[in-house]
């Protein structure tokens, strides 16, 4: 073998050679919109790659369930029978609000609020890139997904679409630095923006005035502006307020509803009124 | 024919994607070892012929799709650490496994603070220094990894 007169160009162009296609892949993939589509065809090219990679932890919950003893079961059984018939006494008060609701809305001319179209997707993969919190599901454009559209779990909301593959999409969870979600107060409807903090655990409220009325264990539920998530799905919890009054805003912290370190079924939603071009804008974040 | 010496730097390659991108328990997932760059380092020091700069930019690529980071950053700083031990190989044979583990663990932190200011540059993420766990675990492995796929190697006899 001919080490040391290695054949081709030579190590130091190789490199450079590298570096400037790295440097142009980046600077398409961060700069140009219409690179997202050619995006769509790389993902659905690896996504062989995410499903086999997912198949040991597969494989080990099939096992699991295999021999989990009928007691267990049965337990399981009663358990859910009982959350069932709970939940459908709730959901007859809940039709017969909802019809109320629209009787009034028609009264006042208000328009009624349609239902939306859903699916229910299961957790691929989470990523291991410590910068970024996003996870990869199983459905993708072959089930209409799009890119900004809403993501849940049973709790609230968990994030929007960022890309689409044929069969799996990637979705941003709201703790992401990057991400941001237009909230309100349901005690008494002041809007916010709770964006992410990089950690799971924690969303930051920023730019709220000393004099705001907002307290600890606030509910923060989605206020609809922005027409990425639909309107009145809890986010968080406020934990903590922080009125520095050496600081220009106060320091506002919560807790997400969903819960973001052990998702495993999501649900994708379909508003009506969802523009199609997502509203994430990765360039700027605001972060105190 | 199909025959498995042919692929089995593919076939380690792939692996290594795997084992980087497979669910782990919350508690585990930051001392995820770099799998990728372990194996892309022991087939540059074992045939730098073979595998160098453009394997690591095609496999960091890779990663980067899998991984969902901006395309190319995982690119540049694959190659980037690969270039240094493919010009050193020499040198770098004729260590002993814990000095080369020395020498990757420098190599895989430079790897993620490359990572770390391409993504800095790009948005606006602070350096906290659990993203260095990696870097310990990295380290740790490279013996066991040497072991074994220097095994594999010389049992199908890649060259």
């Amino acid at each position: 073998m001919d080490t040391i007169f290695a054949r081709g160009p030579s190590l130091l162009s190789r490199l450079i050679l590298a570096s400037l296609l790295s440097l142009l892949l980046i600077i398409l993939d961060h700069r140009l919109d219409s690179f997202s589509t050619v995006r769509v065809y790389l993902n659905s090219l690896v996504s062989p790659l995410q499903y086999m990679a997912n198949l040991p932890g597969q494989m080990l919950n099939q096992a699991s369930s295999a021999v989990t003893t009928q007691r267990e079961l049965l337990e399981q059984n009663a358990r859910l029978t009982q959350q069932n018939i709970l939940m459908s006494e709730e959901v007859q008060r809940f039709n017969l609000l909802k019809k109320e609701n629209d009787r009034l809305r028609s009264l006042l001319g208000s328009p009624v609020r349609p239902g939306m179209r859903k699916i229910v997707a299961e957790l691929m993969a989470v990523d291991n890139n410590p910068y970024s919190h996003q996870v990869v599901i199983n459905k993708g454009t072959i089930n209409g997904v799009y890119e900004g559209q809403p993501v849940l779990d049973d709790k609230g909301i968990v994030g929007q679409v960022m890309q689409v593959g044929t069969t799996t999409s990637r979705v941003l969870l709201i703790a992401d630095v990057t991400h941001g979600v237009p909230v309100r107060i349901v005690r008494n409807d002041v809007r916010l923006v709770a964006s992410g903090s990089g950690q799971l655990s924690r969303l930051s409220v920023n730019h709220v005035p000393h004099s705001t009325d907002i307290r600890e264990g606030d509910i923060l539920v989605s206020s609809g502006l922005g027409h990425v998530f639909p309107e009145g799905y809890p986010v968080g919890e406020v934990t903590a307020v922080i009125r520095d009054e050496t600081r220009p805003f106060a320091l506002i912290r919560a807790k997400p509803a969903a819960q973001l370190e052990r998702l495993k079924h999501l649900l994708l939603l379909w508003p009506d009124d969802a523009p199609r071009e997502p509203v994430i804008d990765r360039g700027q974040t605001t972060d105190v | 024919m199909f025959s498995l010496r042919n692929y089995t730097i593919s076939i380690s390659m792939l692996v290594a994607l795997m084992l980087q991108i497979m669910p782990m328990p919350i508690i585990a997932d930051p001392f995820r070892p770099d799998w990728v760059f372990l194996v892309l380092a022991y087939w540059t020091l074992a045939l730098p012929q073979r595998v160098n700069v453009g394997v690591a930019f095609i496999n960091g690529l890779l990663l980067d799709l899998l991984l969902g980071t901006t395309l190319g950053i995982h690119g540049f700083a694959l190659s980037l650490a690969i270039f240094i031990l493919a010009a050193n190989y020499q040198r770098l044979r004729n260590y002993s496994v814990w000095q080369q583990a020395f020498m990757v663990g420098l190599l895989t932190s430079l790897y993620h603070l490359v990572i770390f200011w391409l993504q800095h540059l790009l948005t606006d993420i602070y350096f906290l220094f659990t993203y260095l766990w990696p870097v310990l675990t990295t380290m740790l492995f490279w013996p066991w990894c040497f072991l074994v796929l220097r095994k594999v190697r010389r049992q199908l006899k890649v060259n």
